[in-house]
């Protein structure tokens, strides 16, 4: 065989291989859906959305504690990360050059890189081990802790975007800084602001590690902030690792209305993007 | 000058809010070697070298942990980065033009089921279908210290490919990125010179060889950290063993199974001792990826947008 012909067989098979790798990439990913779907579908009734669970031994029951628990940890972590986090952002965008934005633009950098389960145990030395007793708050703690680089990053890009001639012009009039900032620049970002808060709770709406021993679980109805709350994620937990089959059913039907709402959250994000890209097209 | 004073309150005012968060990383680094202080004083430098771990009789040694988690995560790499990089040369490079969104979105599907999903689907699917490839797997490679063992399902290969399935996503995102940051002109040159299209491509990699080695970095930096998935399907057995048959134990998953058992404290001292080290080895990691990708970013004229869906989630 010529050295040509060979060299050309050569760059076929490595083509041929990333298109394998592809392939292989996506099985997974279709069988995780398909699994997700057939198990959960089928195991989604009335009582999964309006019952407690019930005690070890009976049948049935349902999250209906543990949806509104997630809905509460989640409603916690945002009234903690978004003030803060797009505060944060605007001080980010405002004042990018300084030596102060670089060391917090890295802070939030290593923030995002550390393992949701070391921020939980951070959590549980701020607010569990002081009052000793787990709570929907120090879970929110944990799982804002968790938004609050992406939030605040989100926010700096989204600023940025905003032409220029908006900040000059409100600057021209007269305005002062934060006066630009808060009516003017702010209101401009907004839909791409709120895009990225929407992104950063599809993030910390599967966390589970981080919720173990800060918001615990809960197997009661509770709507306290101090005490102890289900999840849906920890008691998708707690039913997988159990050894009964109405319970593996009931961990796959709350997979499945987890996906659900990530999956919803994650497109809304998606086309919010695609419009604002549209609009602030020249 | 009433104007000069807004401003200044406006800086320091917003800088509070930004300054939280250097503070937050602090604090976390202070908080966590201050619960960790008894295990520290009582055990030093054994802790990290010790291979008993018994809660009972209050000895603590870190080792098996140490073990799991890096065998699980570059297992997981090794599967993971040709996989990645095959996908993000396909996208930037061979795919038509059609397929190319709906594939980013597809890839960008994987990062965002969450940990727990992945390991519901590990311990009901997975497990069974590693189970039978260890049973099937002939005789003569099972002498081999590799694959020694009962065939459990549960174990270091079952953990090794649902982290380099969970990782694929986050590699092959940025070195699609960095693929599409080097200028055309590398592949364009090669094909001057004669290239076929896979010599060209490999002269595109060449050119990014720093960013995408930090890409396998970011990659490693999520498997190292990664603990739902990996707890339950690697067996939790506190055992170091080459084997991957064999049922293991990572640090996160340690923690994540012992923690709210811990009953007294120097249990609870020892447990966040190893969240120190996963915190300390994550954030060189994470660091070292960043100033790869971004001394690559200083090579290439264009910037490089690393997507914000998946470059700022939070590690799992």
């Amino acid at each position: 065989m010529s050295y040509a012909a060979r060299r050309k067989i050569v760059s076929r098979m490595a083509e041929v291989f990333c298109a394998v790798a592809v392939l292989l990439a996506l099985v997974p990913l279709a069988m995780i859906l398909f699994y997700v779907v057939k198990e959960g579908i089928g195991s989604l009734n009335l009582a999964f959305f309006t019952h407690t669970p019930k005690p070890v031994g009976e049948l049935g029951g349902g999250m209906a504690n543990a949806i509104v628990g997630t809905l509460i940890l989640i409603g916690l972590a945002s009234l903690f990360a978004v003030p803060i986090g797009c505060v944060a952002g605007v001080h980010l965008s405002e004042y990018p050059e300084s030596r102060f934005s670089s060391a917090v633009r890295f802070a939030a950098d290593v923030l995002n890189g550390v393992p949701s389960i070391v921020i939980g145990i951070f959590a549980y030395g701020l607010v569990v081990l002081p009052v000793k007793r787990f709570s929907a708050i120090a879970g929110g703690a944990a799982l804002g802790l968790l938004m609050l680089p992406i939030v605040v990053r989100t926010t700096e890009e989204l600023l940025r975007l905003v032409p220029p001639g908006m900040r000059e012009g409100a600057l021209a009039l007269g305005a002062t800084r934060s006066r630009a900032v808060f009516s003017v620049i702010l209101p401009a970002a907004l839909p791409g602001i709120l895009t990225g808060i929407l992104v950063a709770l599809a993030r910390v709406a599967g966390e589970t590690a981080p919720l173990l021993f800060t918001a615990f679980n809960n197997q009661y109805w509770s709507t306290n902030v101090a005490q102890p709350i289900a999840s849906l994620t920890v008691q998708v937990y707690t039913y997988a690792i159990s050894p009964y089959d109405d319970w593996h059913r009931q961990a796959w039907a709350g997979a499945f209305l987890l996906v659900m709402i990530i999956l919803t959250l994650s497109i809304v994000a998606r086309l919010a993007v695609r419009r604002l890209e549209k609009m602030n097209r020249p | 000058m009433a104007r000069s004073s807004d401003d200044r309150s406006f800086r320091l005012g917003t800088g509070a809010f930004a300054g939280f968060i250097l503070l937050t990383v602090v604090a976390l680094a202070f908080e966590l070697s201050r619960q960790s202080a008894l295990s520290i004083a009582k055990f030093g430098m054994r802790f990290w070298t010790g291979t008993t771990w018994n809660p009972v009789s209050g000895d603590f040694g870190a080792l098996p942990f140490i073990w799991g988690t890096l065998y699980s995560s570059i297992l997981a790499l090794a599967i993971a980065t040709p996989i990645a990089l095959g996908i993000a040369i396909f996208i930037s490079e061979l795919s038509p033009p059609i397929l190319r969104q709906p594939l980013v979105y597809l890839t960008e599907l994987l990062a965002a089921i969450p940990s727990i999903v992945y390991g519901l689907w590990g311990i009901f699917v997975l497990v069974p279908i590693v189970r039978k490839a260890e049973v099937a797997l002939p005789a003569a490679l099972k002498k081999l210290p590799l694959f020694q063992g009962p065939p459990l399902g549960v174990g270091m290969a079952t953990a090794g490919l649902i982290l380099a399935v969970m990782v694929i996503p986050f590699t092959s995102s940025v070195a699609r990125e960095i693929l599409k940051n080097v200028p055309m002109a590398q592949r364009e040159a090669a094909y001057a010179l004669g290239a076929t299209r896979w010599e060209a491509i490999k002269a595109a990699i060449s050119f990014g060889k720093t960013g995408i080695i930090g890409a396998v970095m970011l990659g490693f930096g999520r498997a190292l950290g990664e603990t739902m998935a990996v707890t339950m399907v690697i067996g939790n057995s506190p055992k170091i063993s080459a084997s991957l048959f064999a049922p293991q134990y990572t640090m996160a998953a340690v923690i994540a199974n012992e923690f709210t058992e811990a009953a007294d404290e120097l249990y609870l001292h020892a447990l966040i001792e190893i969240g120190l080290l996963l915190f300390i080895i994550t954030i060189v990691v994470n660091m070292l990826s960043r100033l790869l990708i971004w001394s690559m970013k200083k090579r290439s004229t264009r910037a490089i947008v690393v997507p914000a869906t998946l470059e700022e989630a939070p590690a799992q």
